[in-house]
């Protein structure tokens, strides 16, 4: 304690002998020139809660949900009444009437803008949709492929010939387009893509050529857009190798395809290979800058990434209505399956995954729809590796559930679980996308804080005092108060604890944050299981701040079964306050709950052998 | 020759989907927050009144509701699927539980004046009551000829060749226009309100009238005493011969 008085006596001081220094300082202040940015997930790496785009929970106006409700409805009886997902997986195909009818209702063009052919949704009324075709993974994947990558960079960056020439066909269904980036060598490391494009002598055409694999709709689609590499030449007058995005029309030759993959699920769905030998494309088909293709391909995968939320929200809502009917049904020892803890657990497991992916799925919409082009890159990155996961996990449960019968392919789990797989892969794989999350926060921070550090070098007494208050506090164990909770607290109070929980969370996280970088510095580039941890811990703080700020608004505005939302939101933040606690433990210096240094050894171990090394448990020594 | 107008009623049911429940209180079912949606059969006259229009024998049809202001979602579905315009004769939640069919008939027949249509086009039922009377009642307030229970229509100039499933058989009738005719399952399957037709349906108008604009008293003679589920079923009985059923019969009093 005694420590505690010289810090207080030190701190005093100091603050009486700066104060007219921080009145110097304060009109040295620089403008703020870039607009209020809606970096959520990077301000918690700070230890900060950046409420304003998470708070209240987005809203839509009667009239928009009016016309959600009137979209889904069609929507949802063509599926319920015309389509077959049994036989669309036994057949390998999705029939051509059906695809006919989902072009006719307007599937195709969804987020194409209206004035185009499209029907010009906004991402949360695209996301409402999505719950709406979830009921056929092939037929999902297949409109997704086609427009929230496929024809997605003509809409992102396209020049006012190349939408009004390509999106009214695409948006009719007239053509159906694909995205072209993936090839055998360059998977997860896109910017490696060896495809190549070379400018004819008449500088009139780029000539394609490469070879592109696992293209989903790459036999149906007319329109692709590719990926290739291509000369530039830089400012400096040096010549570079860059990534540029084309616009290619199977017509202009040279385009064959492979036969369609055989796949584990989605079978409905086309997904082959793609050649392109000297293929012609015209310098007009360039999609954004030359040299702009690798930012254009990030761009495009991320603005599609959150809709992933809420298709799975959907398809686990359904499950729970399946497997309800069962275990409501279904007797064993003379007792209802829906009688008994171990069930009920599955069902409990269900609801709260769905409630939290809709709730972070609908939050990234309402940002994403806000004006101006907010990057909500880490937000949709997070909602994607917990959706996948939680699909996998879900689907695995409801199969479960139903025993012996899941396992049968007379019922649907089975399918949807194969469906289900692919998530966890495509679109970024988790792994990538959690050492996207954790690197982008931590590199924000990292900026942050390198500069507080040259402030303080600089006399800023402010960023000082800013410090010193910070170790005070940790000293003293004083609590948290983020704003979130009290009489002007952003969370309703039966959240109350649920909210503390999160902030307390979110200021250990930053301090962790700090401690390292400090450790690490550039090197935790390389330290994925550190990585993989802040992104988890990230994951979830992202999901607690999304039910919190759902819950608060529904039981402020009175919705239906409020009290069901309380429990839910309130059992998913206790959950994931304690798993964050034992990741933040994990990530101190020297824990003993770390065990990374160990499975690095054992992995180092296997792989040198590539095979399990331990001595038979039989053996003897002779 | 398309200088005939049809008015097309439609009604807001609970989706048949729905697994109904009833009240605790027994004076009804549950409609809050349960799935609602456009009565089957009167899908069935819209897409009726629709393929008239495009056969372009129908100028104009307009789409009508009775009921509070969810029915315009309804309207709106009508008017996806190709209506021109509606009408949404408004009634509070509160007094739409004593709005049957005898109120919805003097309304449709006050507005089929005052539209000045040729055709008056319902469903033959509402799934939620089953009641089957309200295009009889308004055929009788207008003293219009009607065909119910329609499986096919033809236009044949000022008059209309209306087929009706009965139940020896098929009924042919010629009913000379103004008419009320009524929808059955085998006329006609309606069509998907596409999406881009929803978006383009939000340009068309619904005019918002009150029944009393009308001169139309909603009052109502009956009130619903209790609402129950139907008794669970039980198990039967085997019996082994006729004598044995018939003894079994007058013992529970059936015969």
């Amino acid at each position: 304690m005694s420590r505690c008085g010289l810090f207080l006596r030190r701190a005093a001081a100091a603050g009486r002998a700066c104060r007219a220094l921080v009145a110097f300082t304060a009109s040295r202040r620089p403008l703020r020139t870039s607009p209020q940015s809606r970096a959520f997930a990077k301000e918690l790496c700070l230890g900060k809660i950046e409420k304003n785009g998470v708070f209240p929970f987005p809203e839509v106006s009667q009239d928009e949900l009016n016309e959600i409700n009137q979209l889904v409805k069609p929507v949802e009886k063509f599926f319920i009444e015309e389509v077959d997902p049994q036989k669309i997986d036994r057949e390998g195909k999705i029939p051509d009437d059906t695809l006919e009818k989902l072009k006719s209702l307007g599937l195709f063009g969804m987020q194409i803008p209206e004035e185009y052919g499209g029907l010009g949704l906004s991402n949360t009324m695209y996301a409402r949709l999505g719950e709406t075709i979830s009921l056929d993974g092939s037929i999902t994947v297949t409109l997704t492929g086609h427009q929230a990558i496929g024809l997605k960079g003509i809409i992102l960056v396209g020049t006012e010939e190349q939408k009004a020439k390509y999106l009214p066909k695409l948006a009719s269904g007239e053509h159906i387009a694909a995205f072209c980036l993936t090839e055998p060598g360059s998977g997860s490391d896109a910017a490696s893509i060896q495809t190549r494009a070379t400018l004819s002598e008449d500088k009139k055409h780029y000539i394609l050529n490469g070879c592109k694999v696992w293209i989903t709709n790459g036999g149906l689609a007319s329109i692709f857009t590719v990926f290739a590499r291509t000369e530039v030449a830089d400012s400096d007058g040096s010549v570079k190798d860059k990534i540029t995005a084309f616009i290619v029309e199977r017509d202009f030759g040279g385009i064959t395809n492979g036969k369609p993959e055989d796949k584990l699920g989605l079978r409905g769905s086309n997904t082959c290979e793609v050649h392109f030998e000297n293929t012609k494309v015209p310098i007009q088909n360039v999609l954004g800058e030359v040299g702009g293709g690798f930012k254009l391909a990030m761009n495009i995968l991320n603005s599609g990434r959150f809709s992933m939320g809420s298709i799975v929200a959907g398809m686990i809502k359904k499950l729970i209505e399946l497997t309800a009917e069962y275990a409501c049904t279904r007797k064993q020892f003379n007792r209802k399956l829906s009688e008994f803890g171990l069930i009920q657990e599955k069902f409990a497991l269900m609801a709260q995954k769905a409630y939290v992916m809709e709730s972070m799925a609908y939050l990234t919409a309402g940002m994403l729809d806000q004006p101006g082009v907010p990057d909500c890159s880490i937000e949709a990155a997070m909602v994607k590796v917990f959706s996948s996961e939680g699909a996998w996990q879900c689907v695995s449960e409801a199969l479960q559930i139903l025993g012996g019968l899941g396992y049968m392919t007379d019922y649907p789990y089975e399918r949807m679980l194969r469906d289900a797989r692919i998530l966890l892969i495509f679109e970024g794989t988790n792994e990538i996308l959690r050492l996207f999350i954790a690197l982008t926060g931590l590199r924000h921070a990292g900026r942050i804080l390198t500069g507080k550090m040259n402030e303080l070098k600089w006399g800023n007494v402010g960023v000082a005092m800013g410090i010193i208050g910070q170790k005070l506090r940790d000293a003293l164990c004083q609590t948290v108060n983020m704003g979130l909770t009290g009489k002007l607290g952003l969370v309703h109070p039966s959240l109350e604890d649920s909210a503390t929980k999160l902030e307390q969370n979110v200021y250990y996280f930053g301090r962790t944050v700090e401690s390292l970088l400090h450790r690490f510095g550039k090197s935790i580039v390389d330290e994925q299981l550190v990585l993989k941890r802040v992104a988890n811990i990230l994951i979830n703080m992202y999901g607690m701040t999304a039910v919190l700020s759902r819950a608060s608004r529904s039981i402020r505005t009175g919705l239906r079964d409020h009290d069901q939302e309380i429990l839910l939101a309130n059992m998913f933040c206790v959950e994931a306050y304690f798993q964050n606690l034992f990741s933040l433990s994990q990530l101190e210096k020297n824990a003993p709950e770390n065990l990374d240094k160990q499975t690095k050894k054992i992995a180092q171990q296997i792989l040198e052998k590539r095979a399990y090394i331990c001595a038979h448990p039989l053996d003897r020594m002779s | 020759m398309a200088e005939l107008r049809a008015l097309v009623a439609v009604k807001r049911v609970i989706d048949f989907a729905v697994k109904i429940r009833v009240k605790p209180d027994k004076t009804g079912v549950v409609t809050d927050g349960v799935k609602h949606s456009m009565n089957p059969f009167c899908e069935i006259a819209v897409e009726e009144a629709v393929r008239l229009k495009e056969k372009k024998l129908v100028k104009e049809v307009i789409a009508v509701s009775c009921g509070p202001v969810q029915c315009q979602e309804t309207i709106r579905t009508a008017l996806a699927m190709g209506a021109d315009r509606g009408i949404h004769v408004e009634v509070p939640a509160a007094e739409a539980d004593r709005v049957g069919p005898l109120q919805v008939a003097r309304v449709l027949a006050k507005l089929a004046e005052r539209e000045k249509v040729d055709l008056v086009l319902l469903g033959k039922q509402a799934i939620d009551d089953d009641c089957n009377q309200t295009g009889q009642m308004t055929a009788g307030l207008l003293d219009w000829p009607q065909g119910t229970f329609a499986s096919q229509v033809t236009l044949e100039g000022a008059k209309l060749k209306v087929e009706r499933e009965i139940d020896g058989g098929l009924e042919t009738l010629r009913l000379k226009l103004p008419a009320v005719v009524t929808t059955d399952l085998r006329l006609n399957e309606p069509r998907y309100a596409t999406l881009p037709n929803i978006m383009k349906a939000k340009k068309k108008k619904i005019e918002v009238i009150k029944a009393s604009d009308l001169g139309v008293d909603l009052s109502s003679k009956l009130t619903v005493v209790s609402v129950e589920d139907p008794p669970q079923r039980t198990a039967g009985v085997k019996v082994e011969t006729t004598e044995d059923l018939v003894a079994k019969l007058k013992e529970v009093g059936r015969i």
